[in-house]
């Protein structure tokens, strides 16, 4: 069975600010970040879609302590994103204080992507990774 | 299937970092629950054992097999679970499910985790990576993160004001630390109050230090025997009389069902169907507050109060002893502590315990029949609920 989108496949794209996910052809449900499956049907009719990478935060935080090797880092804020074509997405966000992330300000605002962050890799992580990062939509 | 009994149960002392091996934690604690079993090592079929992070903290893997050896128990099958901080529950339910099964008689449950000894900058990096390593880690995640995100979205769901939240919150966590005082086995002793946990330092908004749970060192044990062998060891024997396990994948993909965590729901659905109870059955749990926001998660998802008002429940003493439900009576994950590979274990030395009135006076629960343990590991990705009772 076809491996319609891979995770080298989706980080690659997404180093060039592209979000790629998957379109059940049987369901019409959005599968990001990739699966073998369609997340809601698990069906394997699947076709790859690049998604318009806006959507609005349902939630944050700002982290203050990091991971080993990491702590230069801090303070950044992590978001959940609902992207308009349906899912949630892991990111970060860019062009606000970290430390005056707040709920009010934050909660409920649209943002779209941004120049993708890029974790270079540590020990463990068998290579680098890429952030979808977001910034507040104007 | 048949009838299953927690025939004996050890424990060591949580702890921070000590100097004592992972093999020599466990040996403690499985020595203890032979002995309170009237049983030798070699009347042990097998061993199942929870360790997530051995391999990092000691450079140790295969646990199980150094363990069963050290103990006695040459030549058994040992098997090691891994399902992050739920891996003692899973190690349970499966020794529980082969000795139902009647395959094996007397099974041998447990964990340990020197999570302390490994210092927090490398025992954050490990703990992550029970978040999506491929997908979510890029972003920085760490488990403080994953809660923290949760308890805003709990707020703005539910439209409980922050400020609120916050001092909810920091009701749980001094409820906690108030068991944790009179349990000698809890990693942290001592009293403390809301002011403290409010003006403690900020971890990952909106949650502070005294909201987080430690890392901890520690191990947990307890034999599990067919009914028929049970009668045989003691008088009293507390049965296993429910048990679920669940899975989901990452964090983003729960989406909509979030802050609660759906893993959770199917899990304490098959074990309340199992024990054919309903909530309002348990006298006695020990739910997985790693955070003090996952305390009101899993006790709504649980069924003991309704979605977004458990934090008003542990503010009334609902959750407390003399309540609906008396919750994390040995001090909870805040302050008995986390040993992740050890903490299932660990939740039902105490339902055990509590069930045999064995406790120390100030946190025991006069006349508990049916107890409960609720173990989650990653931000959702393995959950386990068991539930127990008393065979007298």
């Amino acid at each position: 069975m076809e491996y319609k989108l891979t995770y080298k496949e989706y980080r690659e794209a997404l180093k060039q600010n592209k979000l790629l996910g998957l379109k059940c052809q049987n369901c019409g449900s959005v599968t990001v970040p990739p699966k073998l499956v369609c997340r809601s049907c698990a069906s394997t009719d699947l076709e790859v879609l690049e998604l318009k990478g806006a959507g609005k935060i349902q939630t944050f935080t700002t982290c203050n302590v990091a991971s080993e090797g990491r702590e230069s880092e801090v303070p950044y804020t992590i978001l959940l994103v609902e992207l308009d074509e349906g899912p949630w997405l892991m990111g970060n966000l860019t062009g606000v204080d970290p430390e005056k992330a707040t709920m009010e300000t934050l909660i409920g605002k649209r943002v779209k992507m941004t120049e993708t962050r890029i974790f270079p890799g540590d020990k463990y992580s068998a290579g680098e990774g890429a952030s979808p990062t977001f910034v507040l939509e104007a | 299937m048949r009838k299953v009994a927690v025939v004996g149960v050890g424990e060591t002392k949580f702890s921070g970092p000590q100097e004592r091996t992972s093999v020599e934690l466990f040996a403690e604690a499985a020595a203890e629950a032979l002995t309170e079993s009237n049983l030798k090592p070699k009347d042990i079929q097998a061993l199942y054992l929870g360790n997530v992070l051995g391999d990092f903290s000691e450079g140790q893997g295969s646990m199980q097999a150094f363990a069963a050896e050290n103990i006695g128990c040459f030549n058994v099958p040992a098997n090691r679970y891994e399902g992050a901080c739920a891996s003692a529950s899973m190690a349970v339910r499966d020794a529980w499910m082969w000795v139902a099964s009647g395959f094996y008689d007397v099974v041998l449950a447990g964990g340990v985790e020197r999570a302390a000894t490994m210092g927090t900058p490398l025992a954050t990096r490990t703990f992550a990576m029970f978040s999506d390593s491929r997908y979510e880690f890029p972003s920085g995640i760490t488990f403080p993160a994953v809660f923290a995100m949760l308890a805003h979205l709990y707020a703005a769901k539910y439209g409980v004001p922050l400020p609120k939240l916050k001092e909810q919150l920091a009701a749980v966590s001094v409820q906690s630390y108030k068991y944790g005082m009179f349990n000698p086995q809890a990693h942290l002793r001592k009293e403390v109050t809301m002011e403290a946990v409010l003006s403690s330092f900020m971890v990952s908004t909106p949650l502070q230090l005294h909201d987080c749970c430690p890392f901890s060192d520690g191990a947990a044990a307890l034999v599990l025997a067919s009914e028929e062998t049970a009668k045989k060891l003691t008088s009293k024997p507390v049965f296993v009389v429910g048990a679920g396990q669940a899975s989901n994948g990452p964090l983003a993909n729960q989406q909509e069902y979030l802050p609660r965590l759906r893993a959770r729901e199917l899990s304490a659905k098959q074990a309340y169907e199992m024990a054919g109870l309903k909530p309002e059955d348990i006298d006695i749990c020990e739910l997985h507050d790693c955070f003090s926001i996952a305390s009101l998660i899993a006790a709504e998802s649980l069924g003991f109060f309704d979605y977004g008002t458990s934090g008003e429940a542990w503010a009334k003493g609902e959750a407390d002893i003399g309540g609906k439900v008396a919750i994390n009576t040995s001090g909870g994950l805040k302050a008995k502590g986390h040993p992740i590979g050890a903490t299932g274990a660990g939740q039902v030395y105490e339902i055990a315990k509590q069930l045999r009135e064995e406790v120390e006076p100030e946190r025991q629960v006069e006349g508990g029949r049916i107890g409960m343990t609720d173990t989650l590991g990653g931000d959702g990705c393995t959950l386990v609920n068991l539930i127990l009772q008393r065979g007298w």
